[in-house]
């Protein structure tokens, strides 16, 4: 099998995560911070060293700040939940997941503003577009880091120091990014920074989290609430970090999957991941745009995208061709609209979709010519027909 | 035990008594996490227990690091 969906989930995970895992399950088990027995305060010894590797990855000072989360999906729906608040303002752009945009889109049933700035068809954004929308009650700006349709790069770092001059707080979807592409929330005044566990990073699946800037945990409210292991005592959630967000009991075993995938981000480095990726991503683009009746979405420049590429084949449906490319060649890809409708209306490719391939660092360069090939295969029989 | 040796520190959380474990036990000090003492009580349970010649260094570190605590106690039998 040729597994070419890792922008869904990357797989295979690195040896270390899946050592991680069973160690958990068979020799730690114990639930973290609930009990003062050993295996409890190991439970929670693990977990605390997964807060410090992403701390490390993302440039944050005090781990505390990362709150770990189900997916990055929560951990969204966390910040747009818990702090937009009737009559504020949001602006964000036209390609983003609908992680984003279903609870932006709820949130404006209860009065809040939603501003969608257009992005060029192949997923770029103009800063200065985003300035010219900031109104006096613009609270945040939501902004996905690369689009999961074409892989194509948001200037974050262009708006987030727009964000800071406009005092708007800066919210970045690194889903497709974190793990494979450089981050780092001072150097890009991110304020909030949410994350999947499970795709660049090498997690297992159930695993995400959101930094929050010290501060701003005031005007968050949580997304859930109750027991922390902390102020038992109390009945009021308490307000300091991790706890304010963490209730109930967290996916341990996944999260001590989730530090060994960041530990081994670290070790190869991100710049050396982030290289071979684009490797296979510009074989895949250059291979699939020789390809006659073959279109391929998004900007041209690898230097400029993560490792997702979009296609179609002229007279064929994006299911139909992943039909063959799965029955007939044993690749995985994903067809479709990727959870973003408005993603595929910026491409032009709404309502049909497209062929989503995503390679990820442990894809052979054969598995990106077999698969050249069986497109090659799949578009000449079409033009036959 | 000699328990007139060790004093401990209480946190408000999990996470700041297991950061200043770590940290502590980076500095080469010889600390350990345990159930908070039946006479003491603490938000989250466990607290961090240390030898009391090393009680400056201690301050220090959370001095330094701001990490806020419940408060240091001798350990007493
Ligand atoms: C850009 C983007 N945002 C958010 C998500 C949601 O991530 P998760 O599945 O971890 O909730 C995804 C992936 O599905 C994504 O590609």
């Amino acid at each position: 099998m040729i597994y070419l969906d890792n922008a869904a989930t990357s797989w295979p995970k690195p040896e270390a995560v899946y050592r991680a895992m069973d160690h958990f399950m068979r020799h730690t088990g114990a639930n973290p911070g609930r009990s003062a027995h050993q295996p409890s305060i190991e439970a929670g010894r693990i977990i605390y060293e997964t807060r410090e590797s992403l701390a490390t990855l993302f440039g944050i000072g005090d781990p505390t700040r990362v709150v770990l989360t189900s997916n990055a999906t929560e951990a969204l729906n966390l910040v747009i939940k818990g702090l937009l608040q009737s009559g504020d303002h949001v602006i964000t752009s036209s390609v983003e997941h609908n992680s984003v945009m279903r609870p932006l889109r709820a949130a404006e049933k209860r009065g809040v503003e939603v501003t969608v700035v257009r992005c060029m068809p192949e997923g770029i954004l103009h800063p200065p577009h985003i300035e010219q929308a900031i109104r006096s009650n613009t609270r945040l700006i939501a902004l996905n880091h690369a689009s999961n349709v074409v892989g194509t790069l948001l200037p974050i770092a262009e708006v987030g120091l727009i964000a800071r001059q406009h005092g708007v707080l800066f919210l970045v979807d690194a889903a497709q990014t974190a793990g494979c592409y450089p981050i780092d929330v001072e150097a890009t005044s991110i304020d909030l920074l949410a994350f999947s566990g499970h795709k660049g990073l090498y997690g297992p699946q159930g695993t995400g989290g959101l930094y929050i800037r010290e501060g701003i945990e005031s005007s968050i409210e949580p997304l859930k609430y109750g027991g922390t292991g902390s102020r038992s005592e109390h009945e009021y959630q308490p307000d300091f970090l991790p706890d304010k967000y963490e209730s109930g009991t967290p996916n341990s075993v996944g999260l001590a999957g989730l530090g060994a995938g960041v530990r081994f981000v670290l070790e190869q480095g991100v710049p050396e991941i982030q290289e071979r990726e684009q490797e296979l991503i510009r074989f895949l683009t250059d291979g699939l745009r020789a390809i006659p009746d073959v279109t391929v979405y998004g900007d041209s420049d690898p230097q400029g995208r993560v490792a997702v590429v979009s296609f179609n084949i002229s007279g064929l449906t994006p299911s139909e061709v992943a039909m063959q490319l799965e029955e007939d060649h044993q690749i995985m890809c994903r067809p479709g609209l990727h959870c973003s409708p408005m993603g595929h209306k910026t491409l032009g490719t709404f309502p049909q979709g497209a062929v989503r391939l995503s390679p990820g660092y442990f894809n052979p360069n054969e598995d990106l010519e077999r698969t050249l090939k069986a497109v090659g295969k799949i578009a000449a029989a079409r033009a036959r027909c | 035990m000699e328990t007139e040796r060790y004093s401990v520190v209480l946190f408000h959380s999990m996470s700041n008594a297991l950061q200043v474990e770590k940290l502590l036990k980076g500095m080469g000090m010889a600390v350990k996490l345990i159930p908070v003492p039946r006479q003491l009580s603490s938000d989250c349970g466990i607290c961090l227990r240390f030898d009391r010649r090393d009680e400056p260094r201690v301050k220090a570190t959370l001095e330094k690091k701001g990490i806020e605590i419940q408060g240091i106690h001798p350990m007493s039998r």
